[in-house]
């Protein structure tokens, strides 16, 4: 036993200091794809660290948004900076030679902008000590209430019942991101995706794959670890993997049902807001016996929009408009 | 210990040595095609030996299909992917090292 302990914290350590280092070496690194690739490296072994705080809700979130799909929309406005350069004439080596120099010629305002992350820093690390070691926060009212939420797992009925208004925020700030893409009128990349067989291959196997488990982590979020962003994120790959793979959306999709599904999850979410407030007169105050309803009805549309959302960001253009240029 | 932790402890043992040749490979090699090879044997030969290596010590048959399940699909991703970057080096004209 205790070797094992040991053992564990000996990982646990790495794990740390592996963070810790891969944060510092992606914020510092002066070439750009170096850097993206530390951080989706920092993403993985996030979702390690998550794994062993035994939070696996929050393990697979980290693991899908934020190292795959976020690696991923890194790595295309990259490509997308680079072949932008590309028409300038100034290479990305060389832009980002450029880019470290003026860095290294303005210290000061390096110092004006780490002051407050320090402070901040500062004040957490504070907070965190003032903590009570043995505060169970509020776990304890999760658990008295559970039964009235309408689902078993107590993630799920944080996230889609007891502070609803969060998730609800959520999507609704996923959709700003992609209207302020859609606003800025970014030319699509003109270059069609080159055809593979093997990216052929793969995308076909994978993606009913990856729909069934979307749909399985849909259906089991009320349980157990799952939900509709871990679900939503699993469906975005799959559309990503299409567009990588050279599948566009037909054009007969690409306006007004496209649009209905991007925004599906949120106006469903505030519609249910609103009966509520006028059955109940509370925002989103679900009656205990219709709460799994609910609860199923507003994941499953925030999965349907999250996956389009995500999926568009990644296209990073409107794809109605892609063909006429 | 009974006999199947053993064979445990040896599979997973095996594994590892292919994920370590597999890092030095990465790490040594000299260019993009010798390190893919490298990699790609870390990844399907080191990660099967593991999967093995675990299902032994599975409580149901349902967790070694998934173990198996994971094999596989890091199979498929792993050689696919790495046919990718191969073919975008080779289109992008690195040359391949010669001694």
């Amino acid at each position: 036993m205790e070797a094992l302990s040991l053992l564990q914290w000996l990982i646990d350590g790495l794990i740390g200091i592996g963070l810790l280092w891969l944060a510092w070496r992606a914020l510092f690194c002066p070439e750009l794809f170096k850097a993206i690739v530390l951080f989706i490296a920092f993403g993985l072994l996030m979702t390690l660290a998550w794994v062993r705080l035994k939070a696996p809700d929050v393990a697979l979130a980290e693991v899908a948004i934020g190292a795959g799909l976020t690696g991923a929309l890194l790595l295309s406005s990259w490509a997308k900076l680079r072949d932008f350069d590309a028409n300038k004439g100034m290479g990305v080596r060389e832009k980002n030679r450029v880019q470290s120099e003026q860095k290294t010629k303005r210290p000061f305002f390096h110092w004006l902008s780490a002051t407050p992350v320090l402070l901040m820093a500062v004040g957490l690390g504070y907070g965190v000590l003032q903590l009570s070691p043995y505060a169970t926060g509020l776990s304890t009212a999760v658990a008295e209430n559970l039964d009235a939420s309408g689902v078993s797992n107590p993630v799920t009925a944080v996230l889609l019942n007891f502070r609803a208004y969060d998730t609800l925020l959520e999507i609704a700030v996923l959709l700003l991101a992609l209207i302020g893409i859609w606003s800025l009128e970014i030319r699509p990349s003109v270059r069609e995706a080159t055809l593979d067989p093997v990216l052929d291959l793969l995308a076909r196997l994978l993606t009913p794959l990856l729909l069934l488990v979307s749909a399985y982590l849909l259906w089991v979020g009320a349980h157990a670890s799952g939900g509709a962003f871990q679900a939503g994120s699993v469906l975005g790959a799959a559309g990503v993997l299409l567009i990588l793979a050279g599948w566009r959306l037909p054009l007969s999709l690409a306006g007004l049902p496209l649009r209905i599904t991007l925004v599906v999850g949120l106006s469903t979410f505030i519609a249910v807001a609103v009966l509520m407030m006028l059955d109940r007169g509370q925002l989103l105050a679900f009656p205990p016996s219709q709460a799994s309803l609910i609860i199923f009805v507003l994941e499953t549309t925030a999965t349907l929009s999250i996956a389009a959302i995500l999926a568009a960001l990644f296209l990073g253009s409107r794809p109605d408009h892609s063909e006429k240029i | 210990m009974t006999l199947s932790d053993y064979l445990s402890v040896l599979f997973l043992l095996a594994g590892a040595v292919f994920f370590l040749a597999g890092t030095v490979g990465l790490l040594r090699f000299p260019d993009v095609y010798t390190r893919l090879h490298a990699l790609t044997k870390a990844d399907n030969v080191g990660l099967g030996l593991i999967v093995i290596g675990l299902a032994m010590q599975a409580e149901s048959y349902a967790s070694v299909g998934k173990l198996l399940l994971i094999w596989l699909l890091v199979l498929l991703a792993g050689s696919s992917i790495s046919h990718l970057i191969a073919k975008k080096a080779l289109q992008k004209g690195v040359r391949m090292w010669r001694r």
